[in-house]
Order: structure tokens, then C-alpha cells, then sequence
């Protein structure tokens, strides 16, 4: 009975956590051409783990155990394969087909079967939406329904945008076998946007599944763990971005309470956040501006930012801030850092010369503008500032950003009267 | 959208070695820029020490030191019209240390006629 609880606690972990390694490996046998034929084999070797197991009990080393399964299973279709190669066509060919490599389960073929498929993954042939639902199905092993509810899409779409992606990964000629320098320097950028958005899609995601939404920031974590230990790309624009996700991560916890609502900046328990993963990113952050280049991409900025936000009591610090801000919108403009380099501008310089700056941004159609303009006016003008959060709310697809908002403007209501 | 590029220039070159204070009221005014994606190029800063003017006879020191103005930087902004370039180029601090900056559109060379 008991055995039954934790084998049910078990295995969904332990099958996520090993499908992902095990097809790696496998893909990088099979190539991209085949990557279905290396789903399939994870996928009855679970069949028969779970077959076995749900009689047997389950082995002292559940992985191994797995492993030396799928080894078997995919010796068989080699088996199968090049008998059929043999007999229908002439035994030319069938060389590469030989068992010329036992199929190798260790850490070290795991992990760089890991980053090359990381880099054939990020094909810039795809669109980034695109990339992001095929690493978040074949480097984390997600099913289309929690991609889909991940994005709020329907699964039907997600399945259609997988099917051409993967396509698209069949056409390209990329080599997993051996990921050349080339390939990693050609990549690379593709590689860190996609991490980059897939940990935002967790982050900030609108998806009101709290846990799917942690899960997307810890497999990207995963993920940039393996650039890191790869001495080819463990690079300071990589540990910049690694930095970044850690300081965001560490305040994780204190960002959502009890119902899964957002707590804002200001109001989160300090105390929640995670030191351990705060001096991850210090760690992180030092080797991301160590080398005699100045660097300054826009992880580097963004990390820098997020460490400011993680030392809590300092005078200087929104001026500090602020200047990253400004540094960041002249790399890239986008609509979420001009407002977030308002925000701090108004701690910096007051909410009233904020407004200034606020008004000439002219993004009306964003939510987060009007919720920006109702805070800069909180103090000032209540009617603007209730009438700004009202416009937010009905302009936010978000359910627990609305629930947010409208506690705000009741809060101003209560001022009021 | 067109662009506009707006050129710099100083009287005194006391006022080319900013205090922080300065720099960052600058700095703040051009991230403004770019916070309203008006910002094509950021331009530069042009050294006052290390420059001649070369004419067809002789090469002097430095830009126009007799009537003590140059031309300390540039940048281009993206605006529909030149009268929001200009409401752009109102707020550049250097106006308020009797700087001046001129305004011209970029015209757009048409290889095909």
C-alpha cells in the first residue's frame, strides 16, 4: 500500500527528469532526422518500467535500471533495422548502422548530448514562439496540454506549431554528433534569447497555474546549468543571464502568496526571499564581468538590475538603478524597460517629474502603463490615478493581475471617502 | 518616420568636461529619448583637444576657436515631423549652459533615380 503512495509520487518525476537525458542521448544517435524514433524508445521503456515495477516493485537504481532498458530497446531496432536494410537492399550502406557504439547513458555523454540538442533546438528557422514550445517538448519533456496551458493557447495550436517546427528540425542540417565551435558561436545569441524568454514565460507568464509556472523557470535554470558546465560555452554573457535567473528566482517564494496572487515589490516579505540562490547569482555575476573585456550586453544590465533589487536597504540604489535602466534602453528599446525605467525614475527624481517622462511615452494600449500612470498619481489626483487602474484592469488578460489592480483602486476608494 | 540629427555645440570648453551631476542629467535625457523609441543613433562625443580644420591652404588648431563655439557631439532621432524633434532637442541640458543645437533632417539618398 505504502509502496504503492510513493511509487505514484515517484515516477512522474522521475520520468520527466529522465526522458529528457535519455532521449538526448538517443536523438544524438538517431540524428534529427529520427527524433521520433528515439521518443518512441523512452516511451515504451516507461511502458514496461511501469508494467514491471507496478509488479516487482522498484529497483534500487530506478535510472539505471531504465537506462540499460532503453539500451536494449534501442539495440533491438538497430537489430531490426539493419536486417531490413540487409535483405531488401544491398548490404552496402549498413556500416553506420552497426552496433559501432554501445549506447552511452553516462554524465558526460548525457550532458553533451544535452547541449547539443539545446543547439539544435534554437534553430533560428524557426520562430521564437516556435522554439520555445520545441525546447520546452524535447529538452524538457513537457506534454502539448501543459505547453498549451503554460501559454493559455489551445493545445490544437500548440500541436500544430510543434508539428512545423518539427519539421523545420528534420530539414536542418545540424550536427548533434559533434557540436563544431561554429555552430555554439553561430548560436549562441539564439540559444541565450530562447532560455531567456522561456524563463520569462514563467516569470511573468499571464498562466494562472502557479506551478507550471515555476516549472518553466527551473527548467530553463536546468538548462543554462548545462552552458555552464560546458567549458565551450561557459561564457560571461552566459553567467550573466544564469545571474539573472537566480536573483529572479530567489524572489520567487515571496511573490506570490497563499492563493497564488502577485505581491507587489514592496509589499513581499524580504525574509522569504531565497539567500541561497541570491548568492548563486553573486557567484554568478562575478564570473559574468571577470575578463578583461568590459562587458555589457543586455543580460549583463538586466543581472545588475536584479542584484540592486536584492539588496534591500541602500541609498543609492534606485539611482543605481536607474542609470542600468537607462544603459539598457539604449541597447534595446522595448515598451516593459521604457516603463520600468520610469518607475525608477520616479524613485530617484519624485513621481511628479515621472510624469512627465510617463506621459510622452504614449503606450496606451498597455496595461502596465496605465498601472504605472495610476501609481504615479495615487498621491496627487486620485480620480486620474483610479481611472488609470480601471483602464489597466480592462486592458490585462491576466486574472490575478486584475484581482491586484482592483485591490489597489479599492484601497484608493477607501481614501477617498 | 523621419530622422533628424542633432548637432551639439559649445562655447566654452570648460563645458565639454561635465561634472557627474551633468553627465547623468544628459544621460537621463537621452535614455528619455530612447524611452519614447524615438532614438535612431546615439551618436557621440567629439574630442576638442585632438581636432584641426584643414582649408585648401592651411591646417589650424582645433574647430572655429576664434568665435569660441564647436561642435561637442551628435545623435539622430526618428520623428515624424521636425517640430518633435525639436520638443525633443528642448529638453538637452546643455541648452541651460548656453549650449545651442541645430536640428537638421537626414535626407535619404535615393540610389535608384
Amino acid at each position: 500500500m505504502s509502496d504503492k503512495v510513493t511509487q505514484q509520487q515517484l515516477l512522474p518525476h522521475l520520468f520527466r527528469e529522465e526522458y529528457t537525458k535519455m532521449t538526448a542521448v538517443l536523438y544524438r544517435h538517431f540524428g534529427l532526422k529520427h527524433i521520433e524514433i528515439a521518443e518512441d524508445i523512452v516511451s515504451e521503456t516507461f511502458l514496461k518500467a511501469t508494467e514491471t515495477w507496478s509488479i516487482q516493485g522498484i529497483p534500487k537504481n530506478p535510472a539505471a535500471w531504465l537506462y540499460i532498458v532503453a539500451k536494449n530497446k534501442a539495440k533491438d531496432y538497430l537489430k531490426r533495422h539493419t536486417l531490413f536494410e540487409t535483405q531488401v537492399k544491398d548490404a552496402i550502406n549498413t556500416d553506420e548502422l552497426q552496433f559501432e557504439s554501445d549506447f552511452d547513458f553516462t554524465q558526460q555523454a548525457i550532458d553533451d548530448s544535452q547541449l547539443a540538442m539545446i543547439f539544435a533546438v534554437c534553430n533560428p528557422s524557426n520562430s521564437i514562439a516556435s522554439q520555445i514550445c520545441l525546447a520546452l517538448q524535447i529538452l524538457c519533456g513537457f506534454s502539448v496540454e501543459a505547453i498549451a496551458s503554460a501559454f493559455l493557447t489551445k493545445a490544437e495550436t500548440i500541436k500544430k506549431r510543434l508539428l512545423r517546427a518539427r519539421k523545420n528540425l528534420r530539414q536542418d542540417n545540424f550536427q548533434i554528433k559533434f557540436l563544431s565551435e561554429e555552430a555554439i558561436q553561430s548560436r549562441l545569441d539564439v540559444v541565450l534569447k530562447t532560455l531567456y524568454l522561456l524563463f520569462n514565460e514563467g516569470y511573468f507568464s499571464t498562466s494562472n497555474d502557479h506551478l507550471i509556472r515555476q516549472d518553466l523557470c527551473s527548467e530553463a535554470i536546468r538548462l543554462m546549468l548545462v552552458l555552464i558546465e560546458s567549458p565551450s560555452t561557459n561564457t560571461p554573457t552566459v553567467n550573466a543571464l544564469m545571474a539573472l535567473m537566480c536573483f529572479q528566482s530567489s524572489r520567487l517564494e515571496a511573490r506570490a502568496n497563499n492563493n497564488g496572487e502577485i505581491i507587489l515589490y514592496e509589499q513581499q516579505d524580504k525574509n522569504q526571499w531565497s539567500q541561497e540562490l541570491i548568492e548563486k547569482g553573486n557567484h554568478y555575476l562575478i564570473h559574468a564581468f571577470s575578463g578583461a573585456v568590459y562587458w555589457q550586453t543586455k543580460y549583463h544590465l538586466e543581472a545588475a538590475i536584479a542584484y540592486w533589487h536584492t539588496t534591500p536597504t541602500n541609498n543609492d540604489k534606485w539611482e543605481h538603478i536607474l542609470q542600468l535602466y537607462n544603459q539598457l534602453i539604449l541597447i534595446e528599446y522595448s515598451p516593459i524597460t521604457a516603463l520600468n525605467r520610469t518607475f525608477a525614475f520616479a524613485k530617484v527624481y519624485g513621481n511628479e517629474q515621472a510624469l512627465k517622462e510617463a506621459e510622452k511615452l504614449q503606450l496606451n494600449h498597455i496595461s502596465h502603463y496605465h498601472a504605472l500612470l495610476g501609481y504615479l498619481y495615487a498621491d496627487t489626483d486620485l480620480k486620474k490615478s483610479i481611472a488609470h487602474y480601471s483602464r489597466a484592469i480592462s486592458l490585462t488578460k491576466s486574472a490575478l493581475e486584475k484581482k491586484t489592480l482592483g485591490k489597489e483602486i479599492e484601497r484608493l476608494n477607501k481614501k477617498q471617502h | 518616420m523621419k530622422e533628424f540629427i542633432l548637432i551639439f555645440r559649445l562655447r566654452d570648453d570648460a563645458d565639454a568636461k561635465p561634472s557627474p551631476e551633468q553627465v547623468r542629467e544628459r544621460m537621463n535625457w537621452l535614455a528619455g529619448v530612447a524611452a519614447q523609441n524615438k532614438l535612431a543613433d546615439k551618436g557621440k562625443s567629439l574630442s576638442i583637444s585632438n581636432a584641426k580644420t584643414i582649408t585648401s591652404e592651411i591646417v589650424t588648431d582645433g574647430p572655429y576657436t576664434e568665435i569660441k563655439e564647436f561642435i561637442s557631439g551628435y545623435m539622430v532621432v526618428k520623428t515624424e515631423t521636425i517640430e518633435e524633434a525639436i520638443e525633443l532637442a528642448k529638453g538637452n541640458p546643455i541648452l541651460k549652459i548656453g549650449g545651442t543645437v541645430e536640428v537638421r533632417e537626414v535626407l535619404a539618398i535615393s540610389y535608384s533615380s
